[in-house]
């Protein structure tokens, strides 16, 4: 499959009808995939109700529902003061990936870009309900950069402001997966399909934004994330 | 009115069942009649966000020695899951239980946020059977049930028919029976749903706004038992469908 090295494709519309691939509006997260997240929660992953740290990669899904562009407002929900940030990388697939191996893993990949994987606070990852992670608009996406315009996915730096003051570095160098091994596990289990977006995983602790704050995610060649957080009206 | 989605010598048809001769048979929607068993039968609809329900019947939630909940529990399957009526599904060698769920699954027609209970049936456009497979050796303590155990290729088989809303008088009293092989295993009544359809519209669409196609797995009543490569699984619904699944191993799918 040819692909444009086109850089930049800007998304206008939360279903994201655009060259070169139309995303499917289907988004998964990965739990714990960033060592910093896995670290956090030290020796109670091997205390009830986990018992052991994940084998599989423990994938989400983002519902068609909470996808929202650069610039939107993400609703505060009544109830709740803080709302948790999840940036992340996205890797966008091209070609269905089903089973595949690790040598030509990021041959399914399209592009990348930048996931604000938001939730409410919860207290664990056991059985959380998806009304923390599912709401209307807590899935904000960047614009898609095109693969060959990124050289290393596994060594991008994604810096987190809030109100324009950095509050969180992190890198994709600290995947317990990295890329191409989260995708050989991930479609060992399951089909993804093109345009489906993987969220590679979140670095803890997610920085918390309140209503009036605005937050930027920034990873290096992929661009800018910008939304604000607003009240219930 | 029930309305399939069929492919049929090079194209995608809707289909209407049709009575010719004392067989069942369908009726495409450029005239043609054709045998149940010459087409490609899809999920009756174009299916959103798959919502499906763990543990809504008492029977199934005791079996599985769960206690009362307070919130529904809600997870989500993607479009790598869906699967039509005749379809078939991996069995993986290496699992000891994987087993079928029947489910009623309820299609949202018209766009639902913040809706009462009251006004939550006016958003179904329809019906249909689901068949909401999980693999449990699969499980892990983490997000359950997680994406490896439920989300699996072809594990939500959806179909035969949209059944429209306006032909099912009472949702809430529909028989569900499961066959393996031809042998029941499984049955339960939608009247023993812990969380009935408009509680569970009212639920969801607090937070997440709901869209045509997007549809709900109710759960499933006891009664799962193990699958195996070459089992005939057959969902039935009264007065929904009859929705046939064959589970078929792994080589076939060069693993």
């Amino acid at each position: 499959m040819s692909f444009s090295a086109t850089p930049v494709v800007s998304l206008d519309t939360p279903m994201m009808d655009m060259p070169p691939y139309r995303l499917s509006g289907t988004v998964y997260g990965t739990l714990l995939n960033h060592r910093s997240a896995l670290a956090a929660l030290g020796a109670t992953v091997n205390l009830p109700p986990y018992k052991a740290p994940p084998k599989a990669p423990v994938l989400y899904i983002k519902p068609r529902n909470t996808l929202a562009v650069d610039g939107d407002a993400v609703m505060v929900p009544a109830g709740v003061t803080e709302l948790e940030v999840g940036a992340s990388l996205g890797v966008v697939i091209s070609r269905t990936a089903c089973h595949v191996a690790a040598e030509h893993a990021l041959d399914h990949v399209a592009g990348y870009v930048i996931v604000n994987d938001i939730s409410v606070p919860h207290p664990d990852y056991y059985r959380p309900s998806v009304r923390y992670k599912a709401r209307d608009g807590f899935c904000p996406l960047s614009s898609v950069v095109a693969r060959d315009a990124i050289k290393n996915p596994d060594a991008l730096t994604i810096r987190i402001y809030i109100d324009d003051v950095l509050v969180q570095t992190v890198s994709t160098a600290d995947l317990v997966r990295p890329i191409a091994q989260l995708l050989v596990d991930v479609t060992d289990f399951m089909t993804l399909m093109p345009g489906d977006v993987l969220a590679v995983g979140v670095a803890a602790p997610a920085p918390r934004v309140r209503a009036g704050q605005r937050v930027t995610i920034k990873i290096d060649g992929v661009g800018a994330l910008h939304n604000h957080f607003v009240g219930v009206a | 009115m029930k309305r399939a989605r069929v492919a049929y010598a090079g194209v995608l048809h809707e289909a209407t069942p049709h009575t010719s001769d004392g067989h069942s048979a369908l009726r495409l929607s450029d005239g043609r009649v054709v045998a149940e068993d010459a087409v490609v039968w899809l999920p009756p609809f174009s299916v959103g966000t798959v919502i499906a329900l763990g543990l809504n019947y008492g029977d199934h939630a005791r079996e599985l020695s769960f206690n009362a909940q307070e919130e529904p529990l809600v997870f989500l399957k993607g479009p790598n899951t869906l699967l039509g009526h005749r379809g078939h599904t991996r069995r993986p060698r290496d699992a000891a239980f994987m087993h079928y769920e029947c489910e009623l699954a309820v299609v949202i027609g018209r766009t639902a946020k913040n809706v009462s209970r009251q006004q939550a049936m006016q958003h179904v456009m329809g019906y249909c059977v689901a068949n909401d497979y999980a693999v449990r050796d699969y499980l892990e303590n983490w997000y359950r049930p997680n994406l490896r155990a439920k989300n699996r290729d072809g594990c939500t088989v959806l179909g035969p028919w949209l059944v429209d809303a306006s032909d099912v008088p009472d949702p809430g009293n529909l028989n569900l029976r499961t066959f393996v092989n031809g042998k029941q295993t499984q049955t339960g009544n939608t009247r023993d749903l812990i969380f009935g359809i408009p509680y569970l519209i009212e639920y969801l669409s607090a937070f997440m706004t709901l869209t045509t196609g997007d549809v709900i797995l109710t759960g499933t009543p006891e009664g799962v038992v193990n699958v195996i490569a070459g089992d005939e699984v057959r969902c039935e619904i009264d007065g929904i469908g009859c929705l046939v699944n064959t589970l078929v191993a792994d080589d076939v799918f060069s693993r």
